[in-house]
C-alpha cells in the first residue's frame, strides 16, 4: 500500500469511528429517550413539561442540531490533521 | 386598514420580491440552470434548503396535525429533522465531492449502468411530482380564504408566478428566491406564535412558554390544563399517544430516511463550493428548520387549548366572526345533534358536533387570538413562500431529470449546453401544467400519496446512495435488484392498505403492526438486504468504479460541479 493510501484509509477509520459515535447519540435522543423509553422518562417533570414528551417535540431536534455542527467541528479539524482542507 | 387590503399588499410586496430576484439572477448556461453556478455560500444555501424543504404541509398542516395527535405528533417533528442529520453525516459531503448535477447522475456514475440510472429517474419523477401536486393545492387554498379568490384562480397564479422564476431562473433564480422566501416564512409564522405564547403565558419564547404556567394567576402548568381539558372531553391526554411504540417507531425512521433520500433536497447540495461547505450548510439548514419545528409544536398546544376554551359548551350564535368566516371554507363545519344551540366538542363520534380541518390551526390562530390585521395577512404571505418555494425546487428536480439525465445521458448524449438548456426550460413548463392540473383537479388521496413519496424515497435511493459511498465492493445488480424490491414492496403494501388494492386490508392486517405510512423502513431494511445477498452472487465492480470510491471519501480537491 502506497504512503498515500494509507492516509486515505486512516482517514477513513477515523471518519467511521466519529459516525458510530454521533449516530449513537442521534439514535438515543430521538428513539431512546423520545420513543422507547418515553413513558419512563414522563415521570421526571421540568417545568411543565413531562421529559419524554419533551424529548419527543423538542429536545431531541435541539440535539439534531448541536451533533451536526459537532460534526462539522471534528471533521474539519481531521481534515487539517490529514491536509485534506483547503 | 382591513385584513382584505393587509393580504393584498403584502402578499403583492413579497411578489413582486421574488420576481425582481429572478430576474436579476437568471440563469445563462446549463450549470447556472441545474446548481446555480456552483459558487452558493453555505447561509444562502442553508436558508434555501431550509424554505426548500419546509412546505406548504410544514407551514400550515404540521402543528395544526399535532393540535389534534398530540404526542403522537412527534413522528412528524423528529423525523422531519432527524433525516437532517443522516444527510449531513451519510450524504451531503461525499455526493458534493463526487461533483455531478443530480441525484441519478451518481447513481448512474456509481453503478455503471444505464439501468440503474433510468430507474433513479423514475424514482425521482414519482416522488417530485406527488410532492409537488400538493404544493399547489397548498397556494389555491390561501389565495381563497385570505384573498377571495376561486381555489382554480388561485392556483393559476400561483402557477404563473412559479413557471417565471423557475424557468427563467433555473436553480440560480431559485436559490436567491428562497432565500427571501425563507425570511418571509420564518417571519409570518413567528410572529403570531410569540403573540399568543405572551398572551397565554407571558413568555416571549413559544418553546419555553409551552412549558410554562398559565397566565390566569391559578398556577396552572399549560400542558396540564391541556391534558385535563383532553380527558374531560373524552380524548387522550395531550401528552400520551394511541400509537403503538412500534408504529411510532417505524413511522419516524421511514420519515427520517425519506427525508435524506427525497431528490431535490439531496441536490441543493451540489451547489455549495467545496466538501466543507456541504457539511456546514446542512447544519445551518437544520438549525433554521429548528427555529420553526421546536415552535410548531408550541402553537399546536395554544391552538388547542385556546380553541376548546373558545367552543366547548359554548352558545353557536355567540361565535366570533372567524368561526362563519371558515364554515364558509367549508373547513370547519357545526352539526347541532341535540339542538341545544351550544358546540359540543367531544371524543364520543356520535355526540361530537364540530368538525375541524387541520389547516385552520394555523391559519386561523391568529384571528382565533384576537390578533392585529397585519398579522392575520402576514400568515398568509408566510404560506404562499413555504408552498412557493418548495414548489419550484420539486420543478427543477423534474426538468433536469428530463432533460440532463434522460435526454444528455441517455437519448442524445452529444446534445449541445444551449439546446440542453431550452429542453430544461420546456420541461419546466410542462411539469408546471401538469402539477396545476393536480392542484386543481387534486386526486381524492393526495395525502395519501405524499406518505408514498417519503416511503418510495427511504425504499429506494437511500440504501442505494449510502451502499454507494460506504460499500465499495457493491455493484450494479445488487444496488438495481435492491431498489427495485424495495419500491415494489413499498407501492404493494401502499396500494393494499390504502388503495384496497391485493384484496385490501384493515389496521389488524398489518404486517408487524406497522401502518403504510411506517412501512417505508420495512422496504429500506429490505432493499439493504437484497442488495447485500445478490453481491455475494455476481462480480465486483470495476477498478475505476472502486477508485471514484475511494476518491470521494476524501474531502479535498472536490472542484466545481460539472455535467460531464
Amino acid at each position: 500500500m502506497s504512503e498515500k493510501q494509507k492516509k486515505a484509509t486512516a482517514y477513513w477509520k477515523e471518519n467511521i469511528r466519529y459516525l458510530f459515535i454521533l449516530m449513537a447519540i442521534w439514535f438515543m435522543v430521538s428513539f431512546g429517550a423520545g420513543i422507547l423509553f418515553k413513558e419512563s422518562l414522563d415521570t421526571i417533570k421540568i417545568g411543565g413539561f413531562k421529559l419524554g414528551f419533551w424529548f419527543a417535540q423538542q429536545g431531541s431536534i435541539y440535539v439534531f442540531v448541536i451533533l451536526i455542527f459537532v460534526y462539522v467541528r471534528l471533521m474539519n479539524k481531521l481534515d487539517k490533521k490529514y491536509g485534506y482542507d483547503e | 386598514m382591513s385584513v382584505q387590503t393587509w393580504t393584498y399588499f403584502l402578499v403583492g410586496l413579497t411578489f413582486a420580491l421574488y420576481i425582481g430576484i429572478a430576474i436579476y439572477s437568471r440563469a445563462g448556461s446549463t450549470k447556472d440552470f441545474y446548481v446555480a453556478g456552483g459558487g452558493v455560500s453555505p447561509l444562502a444555501n442553508g436558508m434555501a434548503t431550509a424554505a426548500d424543504w419546509m412546505s406548504a404541509a410544514s407551514f400550515i398542516s404540521m402543528a395544526g396535525i399535532i393540535s389534534f395527535a398530540g404526542y403522537d405528533g412527534s413522528v412528524y417533528l423528529m423525523g422531519w429533522t432527524g433525516g437532517y442529520v443522516l444527510l449531513a453525516l451519510l450524504l451531503a459531503p461525499y455526493l458534493r465531492k463526487f461533483g455531478k448535477f443530480t441525484v441519478p447522475d451518481f447513481i448512474g456514475d456509481r453503478y455503471y449502468s444505464k439501468t440503474a440510472r433510468i430507474v433513479a429517474v423514475i424514482c425521482a419523477l414519482i416522488v417530485s411530482f406527488t410532492y409537488v401536486a400538493g404544493q399547489m393545492r397548498g397556494v389555491g387554498v390561501v389565495f381563497s380564504r385570505f384573498l377571495q379568490v376561486d381555489i382554480n384562480t388561485g392556483v393559476i397564479i400561483g402557477m404563473i408566478i412559479v413557471l417565471f422564476y423557475a424557468v427563467l431562473g433555473g436553480m440560480k433564480g431559485i436559490t436567491y428566491t428562497q432565500v427571501a422566501q425563507y425570511c418571509v416564512l420564518i417571519f409570518a409564522f413567528m410572529v403570531p406564535a410569540i403573540f399568543i405564547s405572551i398572551q397565554m403565558t407571558g413568555n416571549p419564547i413559544p418553546q419555553l412558554g409551552m412549558g410554562s404556567t398559565l397566565n390566569d394567576g391559578s398556577g396552572t402548568f399549560l400542558l396540564d390544563k391541556l391534558d385535563g381539558l383532553s380527558t374531560e372531553l373524552g380524548f387522550n391526554e395531550y401528552t400520551d399517544g394511541s400509537k403503538s411504540i412500534t408504529d411510532i417507531f417505524a413511522i419516524t425512521l421511514a420519515l427520517m430516511v425519506g427525508t435524506a433520500g427525497l431528490p431535490h433536497v439531496i441536490v441543493r447540495f451540489f451547489t455549495v463550493k467545496k466538501v466543507k461547505d456541504a457539511r456546514k450548510s446542512a447544519g445551518l439548514a437544520l438549525l433554521l428548520i429548528a427555529i420553526l419545528y421546536t415552535t410548531a409544536p408550541a402553537v399546536s398546544v395554544f391552538a388547542k387549548t385556546n380553541l376548546i376554551n373558545t367552543v366547548s359548551d359554548e352558545e353557536y350564535s355567540s361565535m366570533p366572526v372567524w368561526f362563519k368566516n371558515w364554515e364558509e371554507t367549508g373547513l370547519l363545519s357545526f352539526d347541532d345533534k341535540n339542538e341545544d344551540g351550544k358546540i359540543q366538542y367531544v371524543a364520543d363520534k356520535t355526540k361530537n358536533e364540530l368538525t375541524i380541518d387541520n389547516d385552520i390551526m394555523v391559519l386561523a390562530n391568529p384571528e382565533i387570538a384576537d390578533l392585529p390585521a397585519w398579522v392575520i395577512a402576514l400568515v398568509a404571505a408566510g404560506g404562499l413562500a413555504a408552498a412557493l418555494s418548495t414548489a419550484a425546487g420539486l420543478l427543477l428536480v423534474i426538468s433536469a431529470s428530463v432533460s440532463h439525465d434522460l435526454v444528455k445521458k441517455v437519448f442524445k448524449p452529444n446534445i449541445s449546453d444551449k439546446a440542453e438548456l431550452w429542453v430544461a426550460r420546456g420541461a419546466a413548463t410542462v411539469a408546471v401544467v401538469i402539477a396545476g392540473y393536480f392542484g386543481i383537479n387534486p386526486p381524492g388521496f393526495v395525502a395519501a400519496v405524499v406518505a408514498l413519496a417519503f416511503g418510495l424515497a427511504a425504499a429506494s435511493f437511500f440504501p442505494a446512495i449510502v451502499l454507494g459511498i460506504f460499500y465499495k465492493k457493491m455493484n450494479k445488480e445488487g444496488a438495481i435488484s435492491g431498489m427495485v424490491v424495495g419500491i415494489v414492496l413499498m407501492l404493494f403494501y401502499m396500494t393494499k392498505f390504502k388503495f384496497g388494492w391485493f384484496g385490501g386490508g384493515t389496521p389488524a392486517d398489518w404486517w408487524f403492526g406497522i401502518s403504510p405510512e411506517g412501512f417505508g423502513s420495512i422496504a429500506m431494511i429490505a432493499n439493504f438486504i437484497i442488495a447485500i445477498i445478490v453481491l455475494q452472487f455476481t462480480p465486483e465492480p470495476p477498478k475505476d468504479v472502486q477508485e471514484i470510491v475511494e476518491n470521494i471519501r476524501i474531502p479535498s480537491g472536490a472542484g466545481e460541479a460539472t455535467g460531464h
